[in-house]
């Protein structure tokens, strides 16, 4: 790990002139991620602005009947949170397919949003990597990608963002709320993440000195017909092949409302809102369900390992929306699918 | 490639920082540099060496400490962000002489061999204990998954915390398997 010099702010104000001091300096909260990419030297910020000390604490109801969760939130306290429970359980499902009780302890909401990829090459300083040095190339193209992407990659970088918490925020249309030195604005989680087009570099619109500073929920009830679906190579403490949020409202056996939100194969939590209009007004049913998935699915396109991705994608949102229409949720603890 | 980006300035950062934290129940007020991991502190600063490093990035569990009580990879967490905090160890469950209920039911149920992760398992399992959220043995099982055992010692692990769970006044559900 480089060295670096250390601040801890108390203020907000104060937290996002400090960021400003360095171009390299990163804002620290749960430091799951940011840590363990310093000991790989992939990440080698010369300051450190420790922000577990700013007021961003807590889960409030928001302005308009919805949630706003505080930044540094801890996971496992927003999965736990019986706000959370009652009334955004697709949410708390999320946050407990993901990492492990210690990491959900530590790591804070805002640092979930941010979290980078675990594409093996970025990770590796030995090989090219477009996101982690612009111009090098991919080495995932034409190499081992089987966990990569298959929606909306590039030829500069087919890596998959990592969040299973991302998955469950998207579907559920929440906002991002950040401060920077021009002041407050508010990112729709559709537009935080980027696909990596031309720039892998860049994972998400924040500026470089803003801070999230809360995500807010909004006042929607998906609280019946849902469920949070992940495969991944172990049963617990793994990163998604393929997860699936979905979300139903269903009125006299038809589908009033879809939301469905995949992980584990773009670059961003991959939500079509197009595919959720098909549904709309539909039988909740298989068939149903199964044009959906092909629908999502229409420009998938696999790089030879993770070609296998495409028919588990098509195959998990299909019985993600049966759970959902059934209102027999995947159980996060005995994760065998029945 | 690439390999090592190049080191920027410095900024002084070689500044050692001076933190307090409870450690085990006493007071101790020391100096970190920031880069410092809590794991490297209690096992190269202060001769802690019961919590193990493992991976050293937060995949196996060895080095897990519970910070106010709530479990947490040492590994992945700078000293100097604890300033202030009260940090228990594998060294600080027994009372005296007495062995931790968790660790008297890890010797009774053969729940190690090599016991290279068994501070880690003991210490999550206190942190699991206490968040209390475990009533079956399937859902120890996921909330333990945190903690890797290279020896496979998974049932006897399960059977160690189902036995001090049952004893605890929240109590616990058969299994519904």
């Amino acid at each position: 790990m480089n060295r670096f010099s250390y601040a801890r702010p108390t203020d907000v104000a104060e937290a996002v002139r400090e960021v400003g001091s360095d171009p390299t300096a990163r804002f620290i909260a749960g430091g799951t991620n940011l840590i363990d990419l310093m000991k790989y030297n992939v990440e080698r910020p010369n300051r450190l602005v420790d922000i577990t000390r700013l007021p961003l604490t807590s889960i409030d109801k928001a302005d308009g009947g919805g949630l706003r969760i505080g930044a540094l939130v801890p996971n496992a306290d927003l999965a736990y949170d019986p706000a959370v429970v009652e009334k955004y359980p697709l949410l708390a499902d999320a946050i407990l397919a993901g990492a492990s009780p210690q990491l959900r302890n530590m790591a804070s909401t805002g640092g979930n949003l941010l979290q980078r990829t675990r594409c093996l090459y970025f990770y590796d300083t030995g090989t090219p990597c477009n996101k982690r040095e612009p111009g090098s190339g991919c080495s995932a193209i034409g190499g081992v990608n089987r966990i990569h992407a298959i929606l909306g990659t590039s030829d500069k970088c087919i890596a998959t963002h990592p969040s299973d918490m991302c998955v469950a925020l998207a579907a559920l249309d929440a906002k991002v709320h950040v401060v920077g030195p021009a002041g407050e604005r508010t990112i729709p989680m559709a537009d935080f993440h980027r696909l990596p087009g031309d720039q892998p570099e860049r994972d998400t619109n924040l500026g470089p000195q803003e801070l999230i500073v809360a995500v807010e929920l909004p006042d929607e009830d998906f609280s019946r017909n849902y469920s949070y679906l992940k495969l991944r190579d172990r049963l617990s403490y793994a990163f998604a092949l393929v997860s699936v949020a979905a979300a139903l409202r269903v009125d006299g056996g038809k589908v009033s409302q879809a939301r469905i939100a995949l992980g584990g194969v773009a670059h961003k939590p991959w939500r079509d809102t197009s595919a959720e209009d098909l549904l709309v007004g539909k039988p909740a049913e298989g068939a149903v369900f199964r044009m959906a998935a092909d629908h999502i699915l229409r420009d998938a396109k696999g790089f030879g390992h993770n070609d296998f991705k495409i028919d588990l994608a098509r195959r998990a949102i299909v019985r993600a929306l049966s759970q959902a229409a059934a209102g027999t949720p995947q159980t996060q603890t005995d994760k065998r699918i029945q | 490639m690439n390999s090592m980006p190049k080191h920027g300035p410095n900024n002084g950062a070689a500044q050692a920082i001076p933190i307090t934290l409870t450690i085990n129940g006493e007071v101790r007020r020391l100096t970190v540099e920031p880069w410092t991991s809590l794991l490297d502190l209690l096992r190269d600063g202060l001769d802690l060496t019961g919590t193990k490093k493992g991976c050293d990035h937060g995949q196996c569990g060895a080095c897990t400490v519970l910070i106010d009580d709530r479990r947490v990879n040492s590994c992945l967490t700078l000293a100097v962000m604890k300033d202030g905090a009260s940090i228990t160890t594998i060294e600080g469950l027994a009372d005296d002489d007495a062995l931790h209920p968790m660790q008297d039911a890890f010797i009774e149920h053969d729940a190690f061999q090599c016991g290279y992760c068994t501070a880690g398992q003991i210490c999550s399992a206190v942190g699991l204990m206490k968040e209390g959220r475990a009533h079956s043995s399937a859902e120890i099982r996921e909330l333990m998954s945190g903690n890797l055992c290279r020896c496979g010692c998974y049932v006897n692990i399960v059977a160690a915390i189902e036995q001090v769970l049952g004893q605890d006044d929240s109590g616990i559900k058969e299994a519904a398997e």
